[in-house]
């Protein structure tokens, strides 16, 4: 099974010639005759009550074609999000939206239409909510238990306890314990006890979610800019008011999304709805202002850490308190995975993770590239680094040492203890220390070199890397050619090729031969994981190998039909089925599309497994009697949860003069199983890392305290990295461990989440390695901006709490 | 108003555009003349905003070799007339606003972000897309094939503005170093921060480039 022909190497994805040429169609490329356009209305204030609209003088201008406000909107349950509103809870939230001729007329409509917002309080700091008497974001509570709104206030006592700017710590929403904390904090020769923040980050993709749809013999046509397709449709549906079976989602192309796409968000069903209102085709193009503002960002987190070391540097306790910045709507679970990644990670002898959610006035929540993972590896490297740092082990040394191994245990969200299928962690790092030198780099640490100063850092991340039990489906034709059904989606990871590869290698299908049909569900698509939650890589590349193999048989049952024998006596190489040790009893693939057409029945399509989901059914039965069928459900087994792993190692330089860091140098290994596609695999480490510096460094929220507004809404104030704040002396290096997850057929696991924790905890720990030489260096807050780096290295007073946010 | 006719004398476009161009741009846009306006159209606003400038609007425009005339309002962006007057969507727009350089598009050579250029002012220049790389039997420029032998990108959205500002760079200088290629696109925003793919593909380019 090692001896792979496809798995593994390096292939160009059939979607990149048109991109290259600009012929890709991502959401905004379609037109449909007599296209209208949709303008929104959207609240100039962070939270309020829409007292009345007046919409007459605006439905009386020529080419004005529908209205669509809050009452247009199926109703949804607090606290979840219905897209229009007349309780606006955050600056830019849409209230209602205007369907035109065209983008100026609807723009100048909105003008005409009037909107008394009656102004509510609003809060931005999930601690001022938590004071006695403090606002709170919403009219029916300030936080989410269980599905039921609440008000959670601590006391006056829980604020003055903490003292120095620590996190005040009253009673939490959310709690479980693992062992004896108390007492692991008693055997440790080292305490430490920290307070961290972590800042909200918007999501930032470079295609906003803009929407064309069009209704068409009571079927409705979409082309939104989401991450999935099979999954997409579903949400689709349910906002539309209509079943799944008359919606056709059309998305072969993405333009990013980072989970906050993921199966579709409330927004675009505006268009969807504005069409059947006025009865013509309608494309919302969503602005980048307005994608600041409802295109999802992650949750920020005030966190406290209490960490126990042994001076062996075993870590003996790990205690765990995280407020979550939860936005205004939903219950984003990031600060319960907080604490399931940090049990993962560093597999403490005991730990309590402790938390609570809190609704602010701030741009709508959900998930961002490993969600709380990113929160919990930013946040904890720090502490965890000055815990080496401070029993003189290495750093590195100290993550392996406490790093999980095989089938590691950990803590789920809900504290449940569980395993992982598989873990190459100490290998990670043991191939990070090598590629990136990391040894001989020690001896750097602390150099100056004229106004410059020299720091490295290492980080371990760690994320879920898949699902399981979804459907393969793929066609040989008479032609001889594989046709393969993809409904993952395509917002630029490549997995929709890449996991296509695992069918045709369990047929031995030169990859020539292979055609994909993916984004377009009146291509007949089967039932899909998600594209998001890496999980495609190990869901698919399992369904595609299950679905393979059912080929396979069948291949090998019509040759021995024909030829005699038991199928297993049958083999499959150059295109052909035949007898193990007399190649000429055998027949061409084509031919045997041609039998299996012959045949009918399981052969062809025209029956199928019982087991499959209602959705790969109905695709499978349109493609019936075209050639020989191989669906399948995935069975197999699981060894545990499936997890990956990212190891980052940054050199940075810190200019003590202008507080500017630049990465000199950074290098990533990772355990993800099986490398299935070398090139994508290079390109979601290095990629999910940078994204990571931008975390470490410049991405951040500002708003405007007195007013509640947001004043970063563009890229220049909420600044991404660009290409020149890479390392740009020599490429980048990455490596990954390369050893088969043994509980799945081909041993491959998702690998987009870990690496951007990876690459922010390896740049937080190498700025306060830097710093050592000119102060405590551990700012526990991201991103370390340069006026805090100047504050330290001057010993002036910070600009702002280390709590404080959106500053 | 009535509109007045304009036709450009570009001597600088038409009389210095090989066959090839041409041909390469007919095949590239040919078949994209139907759609007329779609944001900025004749509604009510529209037309009432050009009648109060008086600014001729029907123009003449090289793009991708190519001569098209086409109706402009005075305040229309050069990526708003590609996209919805010429149905070259390859251009994207990423922000609308000279942040991310998702809609650099060339003129006479050089980039430019097409979300901040009047399409009046483009009368003249050679106005050159990511749909006018490829030649008409398919050959691709050498930086579309480096990204493509590379698996450059991801989302590829904002690739085909980072292809035009290497195709400026590869121009000027087939032999830059990685720092120069950094320095080169450092208008141009990947969020999926695939930098490292970018300036393999750009490097590879170059090699391609030298070696034709």
């Amino acid at each position: 099974m090692a001896d792979f022909k496809l798995i593994g190497k390096d292939f160009s994805t059939p979607d990149l010639v048109a991109k290259v040429t600009g012929r890709a169609k991502y959401a905004e490329d379609f037109r449909a005759e007599g296209m209208l356009f949709a303008k929104l209305l959207s609240s100039p204030m962070p939270h309020a009550r829409v007292r009345s609209i007046d919409t007459s003088e605006a439905l009386s201008m020529p080419g004005v074609e529908a209205i669509l406000t809050a009452d247009d909107m199926a109703e949804v349950e607090a606290p979840n999000e219905a897209g229009l509103t007349n309780e606006p809870l955050y600056e830019g939230e849409p209230v209602l939206a205007v369907a035109a001729v065209d983008e100026a007329t609807a723009a100048a409509a909105i003008e005409r239409i009037r909107v008394d917002f009656e102004p509510l309080p609003f809060c931005l700091d999930p601690l001022d909510s938590l004071r006695p008497g403090g606002p709170d974001a919403r009219l029916d509570g300030n936080s989410v238990v269980d599905g039921e709104m609440t008000t959670v206030k601590w006391t006056d006592a829980d604020f003055a306890a903490a003292v120095d700017g620590t996190l005040p710590m009253g009673e939490p929403t959310d709690q479980w314990e693992f062992g004896d904390v108390e007492a692991g904090l008693a055997d440790a020769d080292l305490v430490l006890d920290e307070t961290v923040f972590h800042q909200s980050l918007s999501h930032q993709p470079l295609e906003t979610r803009t929407t064309m749809a069009y209704w068409q013999n009571g079927k409705v046509y979409v082309y939104p800019s989401v991450q999935s397709t099979a999954r997409a449709v579903g949400p689709v549906a349910r906002w539309a008011g209509v079943s799944p079976d008359d919606v056709v989602l059309v998305n072969e192309f993405t333009g990013g999304g980072f989970g906050s796409k993921i199966s579709g968000y409330p927004q675009l069903v505006f268009p969807i709805l504005l069409s059947k209102k006025a009865g013509k085709p309608v494309m919302m193009r969503v602005t980048r202002r307005e994608e600041n503002f409802f295109g999802r960002a992650r949750p920020g987190a005030q966190g406290r850490v209490k960490l126990g070391v042994r001076r062996d540097g075993r870590i003996t306790a790990l205690d765990l308190f995280v407020i979550q910045d939860g936005g205004p709507y939903g219950r984003s679970g990031d600060f319960l995975s907080t604490g399931r990644i940090a049990s993962l990670a560093y597999q403490p002898l005991s730990m309590r993770a402790r938390g609570v959610t809190v609704f602010t006035n701030t741009p709508p929540r959900g998930a961002q590239r490993a969600p709380g993972g990113v929160q919990c590896i930013t946040m904890l490297s720090p502490v965890i680094d000055k815990a080496a740092r401070q029993l003189g082990i290495d750093r590195a040394e100290f993550l392996r040492i406490n790093a999980p191994e095989g089938q590691a245990e950990y803590n789920e969200r809900d504290g449940s203890r569980v395993n992982v299928s598989s873990a190459f962690v100490k290998e990670a790092i043991d191939k990070g220390v090598e590629i990136f030198g990391w040894r001989e780099r020690q001896a750097r640490s602390g150099q100056r070199r004229g106004s410059k100063v020299t720091g490295t850092g290492i980080a371990l991340s760690t994320y879920s890397g898949g699902s399981s039990g979804y459907d393969g489906l793929a066609v040989i034709k008479p032609d001889g050619k594989l046709y393969i059904q993809s409904g993952v989606g395509n917002l630029g990871t490549g997995s929709f090729a890449d996991t296509s590869r695992a069918y045709a290698e369990a047929i031995d299908m030169p990859w020539e031969k292979v055609e994909i049909a993916w984004g377009d569900t009146g291509k007949h698509l089967p039932w899909s994981a998600s594209q998001g939650g890496s999980q495609t890589t190990h869901a698919h590349t399992r369904a595609n190998w299950a679905a393979g193999q059912d080929a396979k048989r069948k291949l090998q049952e019509i040759a021995a039909r024909d030829f005699g024998g038991s199928p297993d006596d049958y083999e499959l190489g150059n295109e052909r089925v035949y007898r193990r040790g007399n190649r000429s009893q055998g027949m061409t693939y084509a031919r045997a599309a041609q039998r299996a057409i012959a045949l009918g029945g399981r052969y062809d399509g025209h029956e199928l497994p019982d087991d499959i989901n209602a959705m790969t059914a109905t695709s499978a039965r349109a493609l019936a009697g075209q050639g020989l069928m191989g669906v399948a459900k995935d069975n197999y087994g699981l060894g545990g949860r499936t997890m990956s792993f990212v190891v980052g190692l940054a050199e940075v330089e810190i200019d003590v003069e202008t507080g500017e860091v630049q990465l000199v140098d950074y290098a990533a290994t990772t355990d993800c199983g099986r490398v299935l596609h070398p090139a994508n695999l290079g390109g979601q480490i290095l990629g999910g890392s940078i994204q990571g510096f931008g975390i470490a460094l410049s991405q951040k929220w500002v708003f405007d305290r007195r007013w509640g507004l947001l004043v970063s809404k563009r890229f220049y104030s909420n600044r991404p990295p660009g290409i020149t704040d890479i390392p740009l002396d020599r490429p980048m290096k990455w490596a990954a461990v390369d050893e088969p997850d043994p509980f799945t057929p081909i041993g491959s696991k998702g690998i987009g989440e870990p690496p951007v924790g990876a690459g922010a905890g390896a740049v937080v720990c190498a700025i306060a390695d830097a710093m050592q030489a000119v102060g405590d260096g551990y700012f526990h807050r991201s991103p370390v901006s340069r006026d805090m780096i100047l504050s330290e290295i001057e010993k002036l007073p910070a600009a702002h709490g280390r709590l404080t946010t959106h500053v | 108003m009535a509109e007045m006719e304009i036709i450009e004398t570009t001597s600088s476009g038409e009389t210095s555009f090989s066959r090839r161009n041409f041909i390469k741009g007919v095949i590239a846009t040919g078949a994209a003349v139907s759609s007329s306006g779609y944001v900025l159209r004749d509604g009510a606003e529209a037309i009432a905003q050009s009648a109060a400038g008086s600014v001729d609007r029907l123009i003449t425009l090289n793009v991708n070799g190519q001569t098209r005339r086409v109706d402009v309002t005075k305040q229309e962006t050069l990526v708003m007339t590609l996209r919805y007057k010429l149905g070259l969507t390859g251009t994207k727009i990423g922000c609308d606003r000279a942040e991310c350089g998702s809609c650099t598009v060339l003129l006479d050579g050089v980039p430019h972000y097409a979300c901040s250029v009047l399409t009046h002012n483009v009368r003249g220049r050679l106005v050159t897309t990511i749909e006018g790389l490829e030649q008409a039997d398919g050959t691709l420029h050498p930086m579309q094939q480096a990204v493509v032998d590379e698996q450059g990108f991801q989302c590829a959205f904002c690739m085909p503005g980072f292809i035009m500002s290497t195709v400026a760079l590869l121009n000027d200088n087939p032999n830059p170093t990685r720092q120069e290629a950094a320095q080169a696109l450092s208008g141009n925003l990947c969020r999926c921060a695939d930098y490292e793919k970018i300036l393999t593909s750009v490097m590879r380019a170059a090699e391609y480039t030298r070696r034709s």
